[in-house]
């Protein structure tokens, strides 16, 4: 028997998915049409054995939160809960905090995924792999270049039984081009044990110092991980499939066109297609059925549009997520931008923004402008992202731009944030 | 009566039009810019012979003046300088033709537009019965320009003054004139110019008279000012010969379009939009305060504010161009791109957006 767990963290975290993170939790952010962990929980459901899904986070219980947890539980038949942390507990706290829930039931394994990544990743071929250690430990890895490695957990092996010598969260030196991809299979027993001493430890140290927050939290990759590694028991494996982090906004729209590709196995029917008295497609689409499109606008490649949105004559939209109830009039141009819930964009004003994928002459590259701004202190070009209920006037240009929520503009705007 | 037409040199402020183009040749609201001058030369002072002082070989204006003459069945003379005479040393080297009779004659910077007064020029020339006449057209900041101070009720030209820090008058030369034959003895077959080196001694001896022009008044030698000057001419139009602006559904305010060009369905065009001979817009693309060359085509949904559009240039769907762009001929600018203030050389095809103003060679 197997649970699985998918961390989904608070609102205190995704900040630099703002201004797009204020109005819904990350995690329901829709990629290719439907939210991110959605997304997980479909990868998830093909583990066998699989018994429940467990969503740990500190979002406080919202309506839009429990209804999708309940449309999911009767789309895939499997039972989901979702358990608040009071506090934010650190990446593993909150593990630790709902042992009893987890171990309920004495699962041999459960597998935890952070939410806010996306990929093609082989959770099916990893539990398999993990059942070779039981007892012990096992993270997916992936590949890095050199030049980005040392901005995620990285990792080195023993190629011949690919146990995990030695593991850093974020070094500062350049150690090894294997990541954590942050998904693992722990064993309860073993885990929990491990983490009760991480925080007795913390307790002892609290007398050092005493205004310690540490106290109560629990680290993944700089407490979990690494003790891991030391004691000979955790393990790789290896994925070379797409894998990215959904930390910038940006990255929403590499993560949509991975998505959207992949529907060409997954979902073909939810991929758009052209026709008589339909609009133009181009590449990969996904159109929501309540939406209304034009049949002389043009959509793609990777768009996604949202339900009820409108999309006027001779409108085009490349490379763009149209949130729902979004309105498009006649002869606009988006490309590159995510257009918030029920924003209208006018007459043959354009919204643009910079492609933010990963370098393709690198190998292994992800995703750069995790920042907002540069070393020089400028906005970095990245995707135009609009707020809930952003008005644009007809005939402007909004580019390298982000506008907050509920604005009317008046003009154009470039490489700027707009409060 | 005769004229002299200070073409000069390459008209390198109005590249790239002038790399495919001598610039009186430029169209400038469907007629080239020389034109403008000849016709209305022509037309209200029955000029029979005008001379084009030119200081480079440009056998494509040669030809065009061949065709011109005939049509207009009058002379047009190419004076070619040797080497670049400044404004006043072209008048020098036409001395023979200037000098067949004792008529004045006109001179005209040929970068000029404006509701040219030839008639009253004559009329207010013989009036004061001096040299010279020169136009002067009221400014809105004097300390930009040379600026002339004359007596108002005469018209006597007292002096001029250089960019003045103190207001001392808002009236500039207009770069249009008329002298009598005379005033060649004050110059020499060497570079001179006219207005640092001649008015000020012809105003020294009460030689030399301003006319005050009434219209609209522009020179028209970069493309900020070929736009200004565009919209200030079919303001013009609108006012003189509405007949020949274009009305009907999606035509806003003054729009000029050839009769040979083609518009599509749901577009909206103007206001200040000239459109040339056999251009093509096509359906849904939004034009104003541009000029569109011979031949040019604006496709579906582009969007196109303060911009020159070269012969055979083609602007792609979705593409927004502003910020005084100006394509020279036979561009090619893909789709979905954004350009501002570019400006993009002949025969070149542009893939990428150039959102800061940039010269793409």
């Amino acid at each position: 028997m197997i649970k699985v767990v998918i961390l989904i963290g608070g609102p205190m975290k995704g900040t630099r998915f703002r201004p797009l993170s204020l109005e819904l939790p990350k995690p329901l952010f829709p990629i290719g049409g439907f939210p991110v962990v959605y997304h997980h929980i479909e990868a998830c459901v093909k583990i066998p054995e699989l018994k429940e899904i467990i969503l740990i986070g500190f979002y406080q219980s919202s309506e839009s939160l429990s209804k999708f947890i309940s449309s999911a539980q009767q789309e895939f038949n499997i039972p989901i809960r979702y358990l608040q942390e009071f506090q934010p507990l650190g990446t593993a706290g909150g593990l630790y905090h709902f042992r009893d829930q987890i171990s309920m039931g004495d699962p041999d394994s459960f597998v935890v995924l952070n939410a806010d990544m996306m990929g093609d990743y082989p959770l099916r071929e990893f539990v398999e792999f993990h059942m070779q250690h039981i007892g012990e430990h096992s993270v997916l890895a992936t590949e890095a270049n050199k030049r980005q490695a040392h901005k995620f957990g990285c990792l080195v092996e023993d190629p011949s039984n690919h146990k995990v010598l030695h593991y850093v969260e974020k070094p500062e030196a350049f150690l090894s081009e294997v990541i954590n991809c942050g998904i693992y299979i722990f064993s309860p027993t073993a885990l929990f044990k491990l983490m009760h001493d991480i925080l007795q430890e913390n307790y002892h140290k609290m007398s050092e110092e005493p205004f310690s927050t540490s106290v109560e939290t629990v680290r993944m990759g700089e407490d979990v991980l690494p003790n891991l590694a030391s004691s000979g028991t955790l393990y790789s494996f290896k994925t070379r499939s797409y894998w990215t982090l959904l930390k910038s906004a940006g990255s929403a729209i590499y993560a949509n066109r991975n998505v959207l590709s992949s529907y060409h196995k997954t979902h073909p029917d939810l991929l758009a297609q052209n026709g008589v008295n339909k609009p133009h497609i181009i590449g990969d689409v996904y159109i929501h059925p309540s939406a209304t499109v034009h049949a002389s606008a043009v959509l793609g490649p990777n768009v996604s549009v949202g339900s009820n949105v409108n999309i006027g004559a001779g409108a085009r939209v490349r490379e763009t997520i149209l949130l729902d109830g979004a309105e498009l009039k006649d002869h606009c141009c988006i490309l590159y931008s995510i257009i918030g819930w029920n924003c209208s964009i006018g007459v043959w004003s354009r919204v643009e923004g910079s492609r933010c994928d990963p370098n393709p002459n690198e190998e292994f590259a992800k995703p750069d402008g995790e920042s907002l701004f540069g070393n020089d202190g400028k906005l970095t070009p990245s995707i135009t992202v609009l707020g809930r209920n952003v008005t644009i006037p007809g005939e402007v240009i909004v580019l390298n731009s982000i506008v907050l929520p509920h604005k009317d503009l008046s003009q154009s705007y470039k490489n700027e944030i707009i409060l | 009566m005769k004229a002299l037409i200070l073409v000069g040199g390459y008209g390198t402020r109005l590249r790239p039009l002038t790399l495919s183009k001598p610039k009186p040749l430029v169209e400038f609201c469907n007629k080239p810019m020389v034109m403008h001058q000849i016709e209305a030369l022509v037309e209200q002072a029955g000029v029979k012979h005008i001379i084009l002082a030119v200081s480079y070989r440009a056998e494509m204006l040669e030809n065009e003046m061949k065709e011109q003459q005939k049509r207009l069945g009058i002379t047009i003379t190419i004076s070619h300088e040797k080497e670049p005479l400044g404004t006043a040393g072209p008048l020098a080297l036409a001395r023979d033709h200037l000098t067949v009779d004792e008529e004045p004659f006109f001179v005209l910077n040929s970068d000029v537009v404006c509701a040219f007064p030839f008639k009253q020029m004559v009329d207010f020339h013989k009036s004061h019965g001096r040299e010279g006449s020169i136009v002067v057209t009221k400014v809105e900041e004097p300390s930009k320009y040379g600026v002339v101070v004359y007596e108002p009720k005469t018209g006597r030209i007292d002096k001029f003054v250089e960019k003045p820090q103190v207001y001392v008058s808002n009236k500039i030369n207009a770069g249009l004139y008329i002298f009598s034959p005379k005033i060649l003895e004050r110059i020499d077959l060497k570079p001179t110019s006219i207005e640092k080196e001649i008015f000020p001694k012809m105003a020294s001896d009460d030689n030399l008279y301003a006319f005050d022009l009434s219209g609209f008044w522009m020179d028209v030698g970069q493309p900020k000012d070929f736009l200004t000057g565009m919209v200030l001419y079919l303001h013009h139009l609108r006012e003189e010969e509405p007949s020949l602006l274009r009305e009907g559904p999606g035509i806003i305010g003054n729009v000029l379009v050839d009769p040979t060009a083609k518009i599509g369905e749901k577009c909206r065009i103007g206001p200040n939009v000239v459109i040339g001979a056999n251009a093509v817009i096509q359906d849904g693309a939004c034009l104003s305060r541009c000029t569109i060359l011979q031949e040019a085509v604006v496709r579906s949904h582009s969007w196109i504010h303060s911009a020159i559009i070269g012969w055979k240039s083609v602007v792609g769907q979705w593409v927004r161009m502003e910020g005084v762009s100006v394509l020279g001929e036979d561009v090619i600018v893909k789709d979905e791109l954004y350009v501002n203030g570019g400006r993009i050389l002949p025969h070149k095809s542009i893939s990428n957006s150039s959102p800061e103003p940039q010269i793409i060679m």
